[in-house]
């Protein structure tokens, strides 16, 4: 299943389906590094707004993808993550420290606008 | 109200997604909240995971069951990998032989009501989990 990545200006959305399998978030690992480095993006917002599980091996993946953008020199924020979704993820003891998380994509863009306008 | 059984093969991490997708439409199907639908998603999702990560292949298999005043779903993992050498080690939390995931059997008890496992080494693993309708 291909993840639709949209550009938006120095931003990235890569907009995650609820039915991905493992090989579809090892593709899309690398897809989104590629497409950082492609773009020269400076932010990647992962929308998981529509993920119905988020299990060991997603959110292990979700974390690898923000470290490895981090050292591509950019910032992933994730959003959408859903409360029943966020409750079976405190029960199963996953975390995604260090990875930034905001309510939706429209407080994602928000965040990451008023960063970067500072930061300039 | 006639859910019944389920069985799923589990070879291949897109079986993964047949079963929890199967398991939440037995769950709703049952009357479970959306949210412990997701909870017994994610518990099947793990135990699946389980079984491509260490036996390559097994099954999921999903029972409606029925307690003295209580509707609930039994999910049973079996698989004949190569079991469980120390199954107290592999019930904490942190655990993980295949040094990625780790968190499978505990979090899944976590998620879960019942829980029970029984497993030999070289005879492969059965984990039986239950959930209770609220």
């Amino acid at each position: 299943m291909e993840v639709p990545i949209l550009k938006q200006g120095a931003f990235l959305i890569a907009t995650f389906q609820a039915a991905l399998s493992d090989a579809d978030l090892n593709h899309l690992r690398m897809g989104l590094v590629q497409q950082v480095v492609k773009f020269r993006s400076r932010a990647v917002i992962v929308d998981v707004t529509a993920m119905d599980v988020m299990d060991s091996f997603a959110s292990r993946t979700l974390r690898e993808i923000a470290h490895m953008i981090r050292l591509r020199g950019a910032e992933t924020v994730i959003v959408g993550i859903q409360p029943e979704v966020a409750f079976a993820m405190v029960q199963l003891g996953l975390t995604l420290e260090g990875v930034a998380t905001a309510l939706d994509l429209e407080e994602g863009l928000a965040y990451l606008n008023e960063k970067f306008r500072t930061a300039n | 109200m006639s859910a019944g059984e389920i069985r799923v093969a589990i070879n291949s991490d897109q079986d993964i997604v047949i079963a929890r997708q199967k398991g939440r439409a037995m769950a709703a199907e049952l009357g479970f909240s959306s949210g412990d639908a997701t909870l017994i998603a994610t518990a099947i999702s793990e135990l699946a995971r389980n079984i491509v990560s260490y036996a390559r292949k097994g099954s999921i298999t999903l029972k409606s069951i029925q307690g003295s005043s209580r509707v609930g779903i039994l999910v049973l993992a079996e698989d004949d990998g190569p079991g469980i050498l120390d199954i107290r080690q592999a019930l904490r939390d942190g655990f993980s032989t295949s040094g990625s995931l780790g968190l499978g059997l505990p979090g899944v008890r976590r998620l879960m009501d019942d829980f029970e496992i029984t497993s030999q080494p070289g005879q492969g693993t059965t984990v039986v989990v239950k959930k209770w309708r609220q």
